[in-house]
């Protein structure tokens, strides 16, 4: 007799585990596969976000952050450490501590829930049917009413720089280096590559970041993008733009990196390399042949605007469909796709979808850049505000980047917030609130912020979008 | 003690008034409710009265002054017998009083749906435009009202001061004397500009047509001459011939009611009331005094209104809330000998019923020629909103009511 759900879900990541989560809230039978083993071989939850990505890499950069202050910063505080030591072994025990418990975080949400956890893996099969291979076990059929494929992402790999394992790794590879490496090459300048980096060369390691495009951080915008790139480069990252790694060639000591520019062949020596340059959709041995779920040429599942997809009752949500791979997108298409499940309305807003590069300073974005506005052709005004005039920023001597916000001439409304700071991932939240309430720059120009705070170089840059700063000369 | 005497608070979208006269002069004795001083806005002229008896001390604003409200105009010194009484009154009453129309409200103290929602551009916007937040319609989330949508509001309001005048056919040309080749300029008053401002409105922003038609008023006449004495008489009025096309105009709109609706963005708007505006003429310019629910008036009713109306356009005393509103208008250039025209809408109105002159022309009647009292009328409509039919059977309506006033009393 096979079990049978209201609801299945293939995949526990942040698209996952949340649609379980509201589908159980719901009142729908809901379980929940995954196919995630730890090093150690044991199942957990969560995902790449939760084990590999997000939050690990979130945990050693506090660790390597403060580890870089009190080595470089600290002095100008009047604070003077001696013996100051790196113990690389308790900085990465520490990370996999919060893993684990944030892990079993959601085990206890799930049992709270009444999710049913089922570790192992899910192959979609016709008919609404699933066929769960636990990690030790028989496989067992699935009964559904709804399906929810959450299979999510892993990295890609390439040709010139194949993993070994050792010293040419992935992202998981990169959060887990036994030493700090003294001379480390990644391959590819996105938000992955720039954090890895990032935690790396500031534990001491000489970092050189190879960038196939001749333009850095290209999704975001164009003045943020450069002040970024500014900053980067004053902290000792060595980012080479337009540049086609060729062959990653193994020597003695490590690894030898041949790549192509405008100005010819190039080489650079590493000890090891860490291949960042992008991740694919996961649908591997997932779907059926006559599931009837298709997928594009670029292996994504193909949905709707409401995560359907292509089969009755099958839908695909996080990573593993189009759009931004960010979790708090998967998440609200988890959410999304449970409430209709349920029979409620419910959509995603997806132009109001902030981004986050958690680099020091931090950069991130909600809405449109300028060249989109240009390139659209719309009537925009625009302000900025740096943060070398905030004096919050200053007494925490980060005092760096700027706030820049877009909005539409005729109706005020604003179009795009970008911020190159501290904190810029927690005060993208006050843009994205504004965004989805249409607000006007206006709005944010007569809403009083806090001082002293970061948030008010939110408010000069508001505006300045009509001249009108206080703490900065009007151009 | 002495008493400021300053500009009242100005009505509405009104941001300054012209001083135009002052009627005493430093050292003269004032009666308490004596007028003072003239300001001329947009829309009419305000008398600002003497808040108590005494002696005018100071002036301030001088004739042909800008004055904004709350502006100091003169200094009073009161009389004894008033003095006690000065101290504690605040401002003086003004004649005209300030509009009620729908669009003066405080924003924050609307009643309106929306009115905790309310984000602060928004907010400042609804006060700096003395806009009623119940009458904008919000596109944002939640039906809260945008920057943006206070924006549109503003472009597509209706104005409330209504201002409608014949376009005469052919433009008078003042012949110039052989040896006097001099200019005179003029700038133009507030009201002329205001006039000539919105008559370009109207040609921009409607679609306008006219139909034309003629009434043989014969009966209409016959029963005015039977029952005239009779009439003034009962009700202390003379029997026009308003009351009779006010009659015929209403029972035409309530047959074709697009004509009495107005277009606000992609809404048409229908009125299920009718405020009939008048176009009378006065010194300073056409004014358009609007008679409120006229579908429920009188004959006689009607008449005495249009007679208080003409008696106040006369002595300058029109209030803002006469002239506001209207959901249609009757011109008649026939009081000035005018055989036909085409007149111009008073926006946002979608219609105006031009009358003119009364003509012995012959007709022919049952086959034979007969010389009959005439009218040609005129009907200019919006065509964005109104058909051609419509259009031209309102006008049939409207003549075949007055050819057989029966139908009147009937509602045929």
């Amino acid at each position: 007799m096979s079990r049978k759900f209201d609801v299945v879900v293939i995949g526990a990541g942040p698209a996952g585990y949340v649609a379980a989560i509201r589908a159980t809230q719901h009142g729908l039978s809901t379980a929940c596969i995954d196919a995630w083993v730890t090093s150690d071989g044991k199942p957990a939850l969560g995902g790449t976000c939760l084990n590999a990505g997000c939050i690990p890499s979130k945990a050693l950069l506090e660790s390597s952050e403060l580890y870089h202050r009190a080595a470089v910063d600290f002095s100008g505080h009047g604070i003077g450490i001696e013996g100051l030591s790196l113990n690389l072994d308790t900085m990465l025990s520490r990370k996999e501590r919060i893993v684990q418990e944030l892990s079993g975080g959601i085990g206890s949400l799930f049992k709270a829930n009444g999710v049913t956890a089922l570790f192992g893996h899910g192959r979609l099969l016709p008919d609404l049917k699933v066929q769960f291979s636990p990690h030790d076990g028989e496989p067992e059929l699935l009964e559904a009413d709804h399906v929810i494929l959450a299979t999510g992402s892993v990295p890609v790999e390439i040709p010139a720089a194949p993993y070994d394992g050792e010293r040419i790794v992935d992202s998981t590879g990169a959060l887990s280096f036994k030493a700090v490496p003294e001379r480390l090459g990644v391959i590819g300048a996105g938000v992955i590559g720039l954090e890895l980096g990032s935690v790396w060369q500031r534990l001491g390691a000489q970092v050189t970041i190879l960038e196939a495009m001749d333009q850095f951080l290209f999704m975001a915008d164009g003045q943020i993008a450069r002040e970024g790139q500014r900053q980067f480069k004053k902290q000792g990252l060595d980012i080479r733009l337009g540049a086609m790694v060729r062959e990653a060639e193994l020597t003695d000591d490590g690894v030898l990196l041949k790549y192509d520019d405008e100005q010819g062949g190039h080489e650079v020596a590493v000890d090891k390399v860490v291949v960042a340059v992008g991740r694919r959709a996961q649908t591997t041995n997932l779907l059926d042949p006559l599931a009837g779920v298709d997928v594009s040429e670029r292996g994504l599942i193909e949905v709707d605007e409401q995560c359907r997809t292509t089969a009755p009752n099958i839908w695909a949500v996080g990573d593993v469909v189009r759009g931004p791979m960010l979790a708090h997108k998967g998440s609200e298409e988890g959410i999304m796709v449970a409430d209709l499940i349920a029979g409620e309305i419910s959509a995603v807003n997806y132009a109001v979808i902030p981004s986050v590069i958690y680099t020091s300073p931090e950069i991130a974005w909600v809405g449109k850049t300028e060249d989109q506005l240009k390139e659209a052709g719309v009537n925009y005004k625009s302000g900025t505000f740096n943060f070398a005039a905030s004096g919050r920023a200053k007494a925490m001597d980060q005092g760096a980047g700027l706030v820049k916000i877009v909005a539409d001439v005729d109706s005020d409304r604003i179009l795009g917030v970008h911020i190159c700071g501290p904190m810029a991932g927690e005060l993208i939240g006050e843009a994205v609130v504004a965004m989805e309430f249409q607000a006007s720059t206006e709005d944010l120009q007569r809403t009083i912020h806090g001082h002293p705070t970061l948030t008010e170089a939110i408010h000069e840059a508001a505006l300045s979008v009509d001249q009108r700063a206080i703490h900065a000369i009007n151009r | 003690m002495t008493i400021e005497v300053k500009v009242p608070q100005l009505p509405e979208s009104v941001t300054d008034a012209t001083l135009v006269a002052w009627h005493k002069t430093v050292g003269q004795t004032v009666q308490r409710d004596e007028n003072l001083v003239d300001l001329e806005t947009d829309k009419v002229v305000l008398e600002v009265p003497a808040p108590f008896s005494g002696v005018l001390k100071e002036i301030h604003s001088e004739n042909g002054a800008i004055v904004t409200s709350g502006q100091l105009l003169a200094i009073l010194e009161p009389s004894s017998a008033d003095a006690v009484a000065a101290a504690t009154t605040a401002e003086p009453k003004v004649s005209a009083s300030s509009s009620t129309v729908a669009m003066v409200a405080d924003a924050a103290e609307s009643a309106g749906p929306n009115a905790e929602k309310l984000s602060p551009a928004v907010r400042r916007q609804l006060e700096e435009h003395d806009i009623d937040a119940s009458l904008v319609k919000g596109t944002g989330r939640g039906g809260r009202i945008l920057k943006s949508d206070i924006q549109s509001f503003i472009e597509h309001r209706p104005h409330p001061e209504a201002v409608s005048a014949e376009m005469p056919l052919t433009p008078e040309l003042a012949a110039p004397l052989p040896d006097q080749r001099s200019d005179h300029r003029v700038p133009m008053s507030r009201l002329r500009a205001r006039i000539a401002e919105r008559m370009v409105e109207a040609q921009q922003s409607a679609a306008m047509l006219t139909t034309f038609n003629e009434i043989d008023l014969t009966e209409v006449m016959a029963l005015r001459s039977r029952y005239k004495g009779i009439f003034e008489k009962k009700h202390g009025v003379k029997l026009g011939l308003m009351s009779f096309f006010i009659g015929a105009t209403i029972e035409a709109l309530r047959r074709f009611p697009v004509l009495n609706a107005s277009i606000e963005g992609n809404d048409i708007v229908y009125h299920d009331y009718f405020d009939i505006g008048i176009a009378v003429s006065s010194e300073r310019g056409l004014l358009v005094p609007v008679i409120r629910n006229a579908d429920r008036l009188s004959f006689s009713e009607v008449e005495n209104t249009i007679r208080e109306y003409g008696t106040k356009a006369r002595e300058g005393t029109i209030s803002m809330d006469d002239l506001t509103g209207g959901t249609f208008t009757i011109t008649n250039g026939g009081v000035f000998g005018s055989m036909l025209s085409t007149p111009i809408l008073n926006p946002p109105q979608s219609g105006i019923l031009g009358m003119h002159t009364i003509q012995q022309r012959p007709q022919v009647v049952a086959g034979e020629i007969m010389a009959r009292p005439m009218m040609y009328v005129a009907l200019t409509y919006d065509h964005r909103i109104i058909d051609g039919s419509d259009a031209v059977q309102f006008l049939v309506a409207v003549k075949q009511s007055l050819e057989d006033p029966g139908r009147l009393l009937l509602q045929i």
